[in-house]
């Protein structure tokens, strides 16, 4: 038998060989980036978590002690200090938290919310992989996401702190409005290139100067 | 591009949403006893109204619920949104000709119906009333 060694693996080597799905488009980004107007980065391997539990039952109250609150209301965020809960359905929520509360960076997040699920009927699962994570800001940010997005985005309607799942240039995405010029975005892994590339083609017009 | 008012949702555009075809189709009782016509009735057979229409619709791109939806199916306009389960609310003009029309009582219809174009009876009587014979009949 032929030797079949594995090449040795550790954490710490499987961390830095892993690639974040807009990663080609990193330089691109810094390119297409107009600082003071609207600026988009990608912010790789967020720790995401899917719920789906009625929150009025035990094993809700139980998720949101971990979490600090479930939402009530569609577009509603709840959630105490960098960990989040979007609202995605009446019984359904995205965890939203930093990559170290991953397991594999030694985070006990997803593990503290199943064993708060027990045995009761419902999910937790490590969504981490499913979705990247744009952050679009600037003044001019709300003009960007206007182009193919239906959602009335006038803050009058779209407040600081909601998030929505829609759609951006036809690609599905959770929008979160985290600061009055500031979003994030969270589209699948898969069509992250192609919204990274969309919106770049939005943004291009405010790197040359106001036409009078 | 209708704008569909997701009951858990709000006003959203009919992009996000997927059609389910007509509401209140119940599963057979007894689905073995059902001859092939019967069965073949119950999987592909569906109302095709003019008028006030129950269909489902899935809110995919938002909070993926199902919910139904009484919709007029010559002006578009959407009479009720109302939740899976529930028994369908009396359409607000007069659905005749449909013949599902339920009388459960309305709990969930939001907006009052507008007025319905049911021009059919004047455009037929103000017709020309043909009182002269076609030209080339009297041949």
């Amino acid at each position: 038998m032929a030797e079949t060694a594995a090449p040795k693996t550790s954490p710490e080597t499987n961390l830095s060989l892993r690639t974040s799905p807009a990663e080609l488009l990193s330089a691109a980004f810094e390119a297409g980036s107009v600082p003071g107007t609207v600026e988009l980065r990608e912010i790789t391997f967020l720790t995401m978590v899917g719920l789906r539990v009625p929150r009025d039952t035990d094993a809700g109250e139980r998720i949101a002690s971990v979490t600090g609150g479930l939402p009530t209301t569609c577009g509603a965020v709840s959630g105490t200090g960098d960990t989040s809960v979007l609202w995605l359905g009446p019984e359904e929520f995205l965890v939203v938290a930093p990559s170290e509360a991953h397991e594999s960076l030694g985070g006990d997040l997803i593990q503290a919310l199943r064993e708060a699920l027990g045995d009761d009927a419902g999910q937790v699962v490590d969504l981490s992989a499913n979705r990247t994570t744009f952050e679009l800001t600037g003044p001019r940010s709300r003009a960007v996401l206007e182009k193919g997005c239906s959602l009335d985005l006038h803050p009058r309607w779209f407040k600081t702190g909601t998030a929505l799942s829609t759609e951006i240039g036809h690609i599905p995405v959770v929008l979160w409005k985290t600061g009055d010029e500031s979003y994030r975005i969270f589209p699948r892994a898969s069509f992250a290139e192609f919204l990274g590339r969309w919106l770049l083609d939005a943004m291009r017009e405010y790197a040359s100067p106001e036409v009078p | 591009m209708l704008l569909i008012s997701c009951p858990n949702c709000g006003s959203r555009d009919e992009t996000e949403f997927h059609y389910g075809g007509q509401a209140h189709v119940a599963y057979p009782e007894n689905p073995n006893e059902l001859n092939d016509r019967e069965w073949a009735e119950f999987l592909f057979y569906r109302d095709n109204t003019k008028g006030a229409f129950a269909e489902r619709w899935l809110h995919s791109t938002g909070c993926r619920q199902w919910f139904n939806m009484l919709r007029d199916t010559v002006t578009y306009e959407i009479q009720a949104v109302y939740a899976m389960g529930t028994p369908r609310p009396a359409a607000a003009p007069p659905a005749a000709e449909s013949g599902t029309a339920s009388t459960a009582p309305d709990s969930t219809t939001t907006g009052t119906a507008g007025p319905s174009i049911a021009a059919t009876s004047t455009a037929t009587g103000t017709a020309s009333p043909s009182t002269t014979a076609p030209e080339g009949a009297t041949k």
